[in-house]
């Protein structure tokens, strides 16, 4: 049985083209034979590749939520043109999904009946022999010694080895192979349903979630704990495992290129110590290589210094105690803090700090890191006053400070020099609001924790997509036939093949076949002449 | 080490030299081929007037026009056997100079938009090479040394950097594989694309639409370099595949994801769609031939804008070119 294809593939028979007038249940289904046939799964393949270039050009709410934060701010007229085309969305958006929902609605219309239909033909024998082989592919005439029932069966055991399927019909074999190229075919198509349904439907049980951990700190799996937090749409919180992660030490590992005058990183490991159901275990996260807890996988992000910062009010009381991440801004960990001081202080204090590891003066007076290790460490402060905005329960970003509202008092065109502390300085702060000091050096990573269930299924999916293509591809899908007819003692043989699909091998796969048979026949005539 | 590395640059100059004398040789091999050619005339179709004794209902036989999908080349002249040996010449240095720098570098030397450029050329060179144990495609020459002297130009002079340890995010063994096979698969659409390119040529040659290059005439017929071309491509996509599940298994280790639609991937996946539409498009009716040679010709420049483009204008986390610091 020919594989079922849709009636515009290249091999299908020509259909005629004058269509009796449509009913409604002819409309639908002229309909699905438009949506299921090969040009318009070949316009919608072409389609998505067009329509996913566009999220390449602009940044995408998933992959680079700063990216877009900045092309706001510096297209505020063209953002929201954007926007309301799902731009900056591309790969959630209507369109695309749209594009992609149609492909795979033509794909199952078609696969399925073809499945359907390569069952059959598994359990089908093979054609009955053509009437007129010459008109075949590497049509190809031997003549052979012996009896004819003896050169059918010696040729149907040459084509058994070699993988037909054979049936003899009247004097002649007809014989066919490569029935893995449909089921590849069928394999790799169905594999693309299945990470489809494993990403849209296993993908609301996803969650994962970003968290600064500094040295010391522990982490709990709980939705509080994270900094950020993105569940699916089935999550619920009581799926968290229970286990906790404590920083140990981040210990990173950096080479000075002299010739480029930047340093690279070699390594970077957070040695942690995760407490899972009462036992606690060491391991090593690295960039690379992730580690398992529970069902969970914590991956290695970020790091850099997490300053410690203690702030006094005049009587000397500490009102504010505590490391602080300071995000990296170079990569020389030149690194940018906020500190908010809501309490304690006669006024609410914020802090913008600038944190330099290896400190160096500029020609200019300004300061810069030479390198990212602690050689010299520098806090810089610049202080301000006011309302920070915080009382009124609105959440805030703690990695900005809103200065607009606020007296600044240090640093800036305050008048006052921005505070400089070395590590264990400590300076007066303006006003007689009391003092800040650079207690120690803590380094902060950031963790990403992620539960994914998608992973295995989409993995073995993609896997047997590769092995379905390769099949489908490179399995040639191809008929033999050998019809005999007998003449006084001596056998004339015919051979032709044919392909079902892209063969370009046939015409030498009939002739290896035409010279494998004649040898079968002389090596068993030569073995059977001594005993006469 | 500092002296592997220069080593390294002398081999891919001289390289570029042979390279460059190659091309010459092919060109000259193309256009001798041209002068040789005798301008076929337009045999009419119909010319059985003659032929009385041939039955009515039989349609009038063909004139005998040369077999456009004969195997045979032919029209080859003495220079395109000189350029070849330049060109395996050629990739000799060319691999010197990957495995000084691979050397003198201890790691695999394809980390930076220099280095890529520098593997994926010679893996290209290389299948041009090893194709010939397959099919006589010397005919790409000219097409395939050129290219190699433009690219391997522009990455030398343009992105060249020196070499620098591995960064924590790519140490790892996909990177090995991944990349690897990244630029095989690259190597393999190059060969397809400039056989679609001659096939599209070829064609409008076959219905007398193109006056010049008259050495299209000596080379394969049309369905045969679609053919070759289609069988190219295959291996190719196949490798891309694996490229692409390569990459995924990599992310998930390195980035906590196996797919984010970072700028690299939705370009591998573009490419990844466009040769999926190619194989469709050889399937279709109506869609054979010139439609699906341009899909490959589209499908690799696709691959080169990735490459060149993406890789220094657009931002994303495939940011190994080494041309900018990148913080962590």
């Amino acid at each position: 049985m020919e594989p079922l294809r849709p009636s515009d593939h290249h091999d299908s028979k020509r259909e005629s083209i004058t269509q009796p007038k449509l009913t409604v249940v002819g409309w639908v289904r002229f309909g699905w034979r438009q949506l299921t046939s090969m040009r318009t799964a070949l316009v919608l393949l072409l389609l998505l590749a067009v329509a996913a270039i566009p999220g390449s050009l602009v940044p995408q709410r998933l992959a680079d939520p700063n990216g877009v934060i900045r092309f706001k701010r510096n297209n505020p007229d063209l953002f929201p043109i954007l926007d309301g085309l799902q731009l900056f969305d591309t790969y959630s958006s209507a369109w695309f999904s749209a594009i992609y929902l149609l492909l795979f609605v033509s794909l199952i219309g078609c696969v399925i009946p073809r499945t359907l239909h390569h069952w059959r033909a598994l359990r089908a024998a093979p054609p009955a022999t053509p009437a007129r082989l010459n008109r075949l592919v590497g049509f190809t005439e031997r003549q052979a010694q012996g009896e004819l029932d003896d050169v059918l069966d010696q040729g149907e055991r040459v084509l058994r080895r070699q993988g037909y399927r054979v049936v003899r019909y009247g004097n002649s074999l007809s014989a066919e192979r490569g029935y893995v190229r449909e089921t590849g075919n069928l394999v790799f198509h169905f594999s693309l349903i299945l990470i489809l349904i494993a990403v849209g439907f296993l993908g609301g049980f996803r969650y994962y979630g970003q968290r600064v951990i500094i040295e010391g700190q522990t982490f709990t799996n709980q939705l509080t704990s994270y900094d950020s937090f993105s569940p699916g749409r089935f999550f619920v919180e009581s799926r968290l495992d229970p286990f906790s992660v404590r920083l140990d030490k981040f210990v990173p590992v950096y080479e000075l290129n002299t010739s480029m005058g930047f340093p690279i990183p070699l390594d970077f490991t957070a040695e942690v110590t995760i407490t899972e159901k009462g036992t606690e275990r060491q391991e090593q996260i690295k960039v690379n290589q992730p580690v398992d807890i529970g069902g969970t996988t914590t991956y290695l992000l970020g790091n850099g210094f997490a300053p410690w910062i203690t702030v006094r009010d005049a009587d000397g009381t500490a009102v504010f105690s505590q490391p602080v991440p300071f995000l990296p801004q170079d990569s020389n960990l030149t690194s940018l803090g906020i500190i908010k001081v809501p309490d304690g202080l006669d006024q609410q204090v914020g802090l913008i700090g600038f944190f330099y590891p290896s400190a160096a003066q500029l020609e200019s007076g300004a300061l810069t890191s030479l390198f990212p290790e602690p050689d010299q460490p520098v806090v810089t402060l610049n202080a301000f006053v006011g309302d920070l905005g915080i009382n009124d329960g609105v959440p805030r970003n703690v990695y900005a400070l809103d200065t607009e509202s606020l007296t600044q008092l240090t640093g800036g065109d305050s008048g006052e020099e921005s505070i400089i502390l070395g590590m264990g300085d400590s300076a007066q702060l303006p006003a007689g609001l009391g003092s800040v000091e650079f207690t120690s050096l803590p380094r902060f990573v950031s963790v990403e924790i992620h539960h994914d269930p998608t992973q295995a299924v989409v993995l073995v999916a993609a896997l047997l997509a590769l092995a379905g293509l390769l099949t489908s591809l490179f399995v040639p899908r191809r008929r033999l036939w050998v019809a005999a007819s007998s003449r006084e003692g001596i056998v004339d043989l015919q051979y032709a093949g044919l392909s079902r699909g892209d063969d370009p091998g046939l015409e030498a796969a009939v002739q290896q076949f035409a010279e494998r048979l004649d040898k079968a026949i002389s090596d068993r005539a030569s073995s059977e002449r001594p005993l006469r | 080490m500092e002296n592997l590395v220069s080593l390294s640059i002398v081999a891919v100059y001289s390289a570029i030299g042979v390279y460059t004398v190659a091309f010459l040789m092919f060109t000259l091999d193309l256009a001798k081929r041209a002068g040789g050619v005798v301008e076929r005339t337009h045999v009419p179709m119909a010319v059985s007037v003659g032929a009385g004794a041939s039955e009515q209902a039989e349609p009038p036989e063909r004139p005998e026009l040369p077999r456009p999908d004969a195997e045979g080349v032919g029209g080859a002249t003495r220079f395109q056997r000189a350029a070849f040996a330049l060109t395996a010449l050629g990739w000799a240095l060319h691999l010197a100079a990957v495995l000084f720098r691979g050397i003198a570098a201890q790691r695999v030397p394809w980390v930076n938009l220099f280095e890529f450029g520098l593997v994926a050329t010679a893996m290209g060179v290389g299948v041009f090479l090893l194709a010939q144990l397959w099919k006589d495609l010397r005919f790409l020459g000219a097409y395939i040394t050129g290219f190699t002297v433009l690219s391997l130009g522009i990455v030398t002079v343009n992105y060249y950097v020196d070499v620098v340890p591995l960064a924590p995010a790519l140490q790892s063994v996909w990177l090995v594989i991944h990349v690897l096979v990244a630029s095989l698969a690259t190597a393999l659409f190059a060969l397809g694309a400039g056989l679609s390119v001659v096939q599209l040529l070829r064609v409008r040659r076959e219905a007398r639409a193109v006056a010049g290059l008259r050495f299209l005439d000596t080379l394969p017929g049309s369905a045969t370099l679609e053919s070759m071309a289609y069988r190219i491509n295959i291996v190719g996509f196949v490798l891309w595949t694996f490229t692409l599940i390569a990459g995924a298994i990599w992310a998930e280790r390195s980035w906590g994801r196996y797919w984010g639609w970072d700028t690299k991937e939705v370009w591998t996946f573009i490419i990844w769609t466009l040769f999926a539409g190619y194989i469709h498009a050889r399937a279709t009716r109506g869609w054979r031939g010139d439609r699906s040679a341009w899909l490959a010709i589209i499908g690799f420049s696709a691959i080169i804008f990735n490459y060149t483009v993406v890789n220094t204008m657009f931002t994303g986390l495939h940011a190994y070119s080494g041309l900018v610091t990148n913080p962590n």
